[in-house]
């Protein structure tokens, strides 16, 4: 009986929704990246390796004496750079996107421990950083539950709920942001309109990673404040099925992030309740077994942008 | 407020009638080893509409894609209002007022009208964008030249007509003073045509020059002042329509004499398809069918005719098994079908001409000949203990494509490098060597020129000497009325009774497709029937 009610009083714990939030803060970069990138028609799967650079630039340029946004703006900045090798490789190039994507994770990865090696030779543990403090937003931060949820965050996550609003009005109010669907549905209409696709499709691309990259960056600059190899753990794969969830829309992708960061959450409180009595593993597995149902009840329906995953030639017959 | 008043001013500006305003001087493209345009030399004059007439693969739609910045040519210029146009660049083409309505729309489905319109209309790298100066031009237009359409509604929405509409809105949205339009009457019902030949009528008053490209002389005599004909991608002729006969048109077009298929009086054999009131449910984005019966007998051709989208293409499916009937039976040669599958509807000799021969008929990047056995690939000669039969499926290729003289290309080239009709050959190839005992030919002749559309025709009436029962879905009515031994209507899921091809004409069809009731057209048949 006890723990019956212990379960639901989780959701009345404010420590549950502040972790949530934190939880669901590099997920909304990741997708949102991701996001961007499909909806120009370009699938991104370089978004777990993009994700790891971020991680690891935005860390090291702080430990080497960089601001703390100066190592967030030099993360984004990597993550471009690769955003923009994927970019080259499938859109002037049409490369297959699957293999691309892949292989610039596999790289990007590879890359980090490589470049971390060099630079810290003989560290065994890595080092920490002065990370982002929590910002206060006074007044609002006092609302009880949803004030301390909400309000009392890293500067990241705020910059996580601008970033959703100016993409949405990116996409749905602006010239570019029109090209960025039209390329993504129709390419072919695009250039008879005198939209070039391949620079249309490239910057979205190099935008997209760059959100990918400070999405990573979080989990050094502000959840960790040390990079650990493997620390990005599937994340990236996790916004992939986001975006599906959220119908290639930046609203549902806030949405969807917060969902799966509040399942992850719960999940990790719930297997303190319980104890040993039940493998941790099973509540381990709980946030994807969920995320694959919601996927399922979602997705019936959506509309993938039409263009998704093909190469656009210019005059090709 | 200030890009409508300059859309109105370059609209309504007229210029003086003889001015040329656009001048191709020798243009040349060579694809590989074919020719696609030689030496091509033309002008537009200012408030003219010029049909660009010849059979598919002419070149037409080379030069126009030339014109409006898709291909580079290899050699020749372009002017356009006397001021050179640089080429490869859709861009520099819109900017100097050409504009193209494409034979396959450049829309996109998911995107709102007004969406689709307004792309690329303002500077790339703004921060807003002025929808609601967007939305009341796009009225203002839609209001002067009669294309009425929702600007929020989502282009997958839209009917095909409609689908046209937002094509010409768009191209008058940018200003453009001259317009491409090709092939603008392939997708449309005979009275969408007459709307679509008003709303011609309005642009030409409205100041713009039209170069109308098709195939259909009918329409070229119609429509245009003045008529190029292109052949294998020369300019064979250009004359005044007024002084053209439809004849010498077709002579030039196709530089040679075309003889309609001969038809044979014969007598009906047993049934061989009855389909007793079957009902499919709307799923899938099919279209529904409510109680549809018909029956058809061998040695005859039934069609069926109507607007997209009523259930023809349900019927289709159900005859080649990939949708089953909620209720009501299909009964193949007198035996009741139960399992719906494409396997066991080719097993039961059916044979197929799908619809659209691109996503439905052949796969592009596979070869002529594993394409020529993509529909009996099981079959011993082709395959045994699980390997394939090369030589036999060569053979077999070969033997197709020397038969139903399938051109350009040989069977272990890639079917996607072959033009339409060619393809269609493939298919009917494929279909009548199988010796179907009914075949389905949905829109057989569709973007088929002159020349190859006769030729499938031909082909069918002998299927049907052959004792064949066919059923014939089209949208072109005089395809329907010229080998058609009986000719039903579908509208809204609904089959008509069939009627006999000697007693309906073509304005008959045309008002059951729009779903006028039937009562008033058999009563006109009882007149006939009385007079006769």
């Amino acid at each position: 009986m006890e723990t019956s009610i212990a379960w639901l009083e989780i959701f009345l714990n404010a420590s549950f929704w502040v972790a949530s939030v934190r939880i669901a803060t590099p997920l909304i970069f990741g997708t949102l990246g991701e996001v961007i990138c499909e909806r120009a028609g370009v699938l991104n799967l370089g978004i777990e390796g993009i994700m790891t650079i971020g991680a690891m630039a935005g860390w090291m340029a702080v430990y080497q004496g960089a601001g703390l946004w100066s190592g967030l703006f030099f993360a984004a900045a990597c993550g471009g750079i690769f955003g923009l090798l994927h970019a080259m490789l499938t859109v002037p190039l049409g490369l297959s996107q699957h293999v691309t994507g892949i292989g610039i994770t596999l790289l990007a990865t590879s890359l980090t421990s490589y470049v971390y090696r060099l630079i810290l030779p003989e560290v065994n543990s890595p080092p920490r950083i002065q990370a982002f403090e929590p910002l206060e937003i006074p007044g609002l931060s006092s609302i009880p539950l949803i004030g301390e949820a909400l309000f009392n965050q890293s500067p990241l996550t705020y910059f996580a709920f601008i970033s959703v609003v100016v993409v949405s009005y990116v996409l749905y109010r602006t010239p570019f942001g029109l090209a960025i669907q039209m390329v993504g549905e129709n390419p072919a209409a695009a250039e008879a309109q005198g939209v070039d696709v391949t620079v249309i499709r490239t910057v979205a691309v190099v935008c997209g990673s760059a959100f990918m990259a400070v999405g990573g960056a979080f989990l050094t600059m502000s959840a960790f404040n040390a990079f650990f190899f493997n620390m990005i753990n599937g994340r990236g794969w996790i916004c992939i099925a986001l975006v599906v969830f959220a119908s290639w829309r930046p609203g549902k992708a806030l949405l969807g992030a917060f969902l799966f960061a509040a399942f992850d959450a719960y999940q990790m409180r719930l297997q303190q309740l319980v104890g040993t009595e039940i493998p941790y593993q099973i509540f381990l597995m709980m946030p994807y077994v969920l995320s694959i149902l919601a996927l399922i009840v979602m997705s019936r329906r959506v509309g993938y942008p039409q263009a998704l995953m093909i190469p656009y030639r210019k005059g090709e017959r | 407020m200030n890009v409508v008043k300059r859309s109105e001013i370059d609209i309504s500006e007229k210029k003086p009638a003889s001015e040329v305003v656009l001048r191709l001087r020798g243009i040349t493209k060579v694809f590989g080893s074919l020719v696609a345009n030689n030496d091509i030399s033309l002008e537009l004059k200012s408030g003219e509409v010029l049909a660009l007439l010849g059979e598919n693969g002419a070149g037409k739609t080379t030069l126009m894609n030339i014109l409006f910045g898709h291909y580079i040519a290899d050699s020749g210029s372009i002017e356009v209002f006397g001021r050179p146009i640089q080429q490869g660049s859709p861009h520099a083409a819109i900017e100097l007022g050409i504009g193209m309505v494409h034979q396959h729309f450049t829309l996109a489905d998911n995107l709102s009208v007004l969406d689709n319109v307004m792309l690329g209309t303002e500077p790339l790298w703004w921060f807003s964008s002025n929808r609601r100066a967007g939305r009341l031009k796009l009225e203002q237009l839609g209001e002067r030249f009669g294309l009425r359409v929702k600007p929020n509604a989502r282009v997958a929405e839209l009917s095909i007509g409609e689908r046209q509409r937002v094509e010409i809105l768009k191209a008058l949205y940018r200003n453009a003073q001259i317009l491409i339009l090709d092939e603008p009457t392939a997708v449309l019902t005979p009275q969408e045509t007459d709307t679509f030949f008003e709303t011609l009528k309005k642009l030409v008053s409205g100041g713009l020059s039209l170069i109308f490209i098709s195939h259909k002389m009918q329409e070229v005599l119609a429509i245009s002042d003045r008529v190029a004909v292109l052949n294998e991608g020369r300019l064979v002729s250009e004359l005044k329509t007024a002084d053209a006969s439809e004849t010498e048109l077709a002579q030039s077009m196709i530089g040679r004499s075309i003889e309609l298929p001969e038809r044979k009086t014969l007598k009906a054999g047993k049934p061989i398809l009855k389909l007793k009131s079957i009902t499919v449910m709307p799923e899938d984005g099919r279209s529904a069918l409510s109680s549809v019966s018909l029956d058809i007998c061998a040695r005859e051709i039934v069609g069926i005719a109507g607007v997209s989208g009523n259930g023809q293409s349900t019927i289709a499916d159900l005859i080649t098994g990939l949708v089953e009937p909620r209720s009501g039976t299909l009964e193949l040669h007198g035996e009741v079908v139960n399992n719906f599958s494409p396997r066991n509807m080719l097993q039961k000799k059916v044979g197929r001409i799908p619809e659209d021969r691109h996503s439905q008929g052949l796969i592009g990047d596979m070869t002529l000949a594993e394409n020529s056995i993509s529909e009996c690939y099981q079959d011993p000669q082709f395959s045994s203990y699980g390997w394939q039969n090369k030589l036999n499926c060569q053979s077999f290729a070969e033997n197709i494509v020397s038969k139903f003289d399938v051109r350009g290309y040989s069977p272990n080239s890639p079917v996607r490098l072959l033009s339409g009709g060619n393809m269609q050959k493939l298919i009917l190839g494929r279909v009548l060597s199988g010796n179907p005992q009914l075949i389905l030919a949905n829109q057989p002749g569709r973007g088929l020129d002159v020349g190859a559309a006769a030729y499938v025709h031909e082909q069918l009436l002998a299927a049907r000497e052959n004792g064949a029962a066919i059923l014939l879905i089209s949208e072109d009515l005089e395809e329907l009325l010229q080998i058609a031994d009986r000719i039903a209507v579908i509208h809204r899921g609904r089959l008509s009774e069939s009627y006999p091809r000697e007693s309906i004409s073509i304005s008959q069809l045309g008002l059951l497709m729009t779903g006028q009731q039937k009562k008033s057209i058999t009563n006109n048949h009882a007149i006939e029937a009385d007079a006769s």
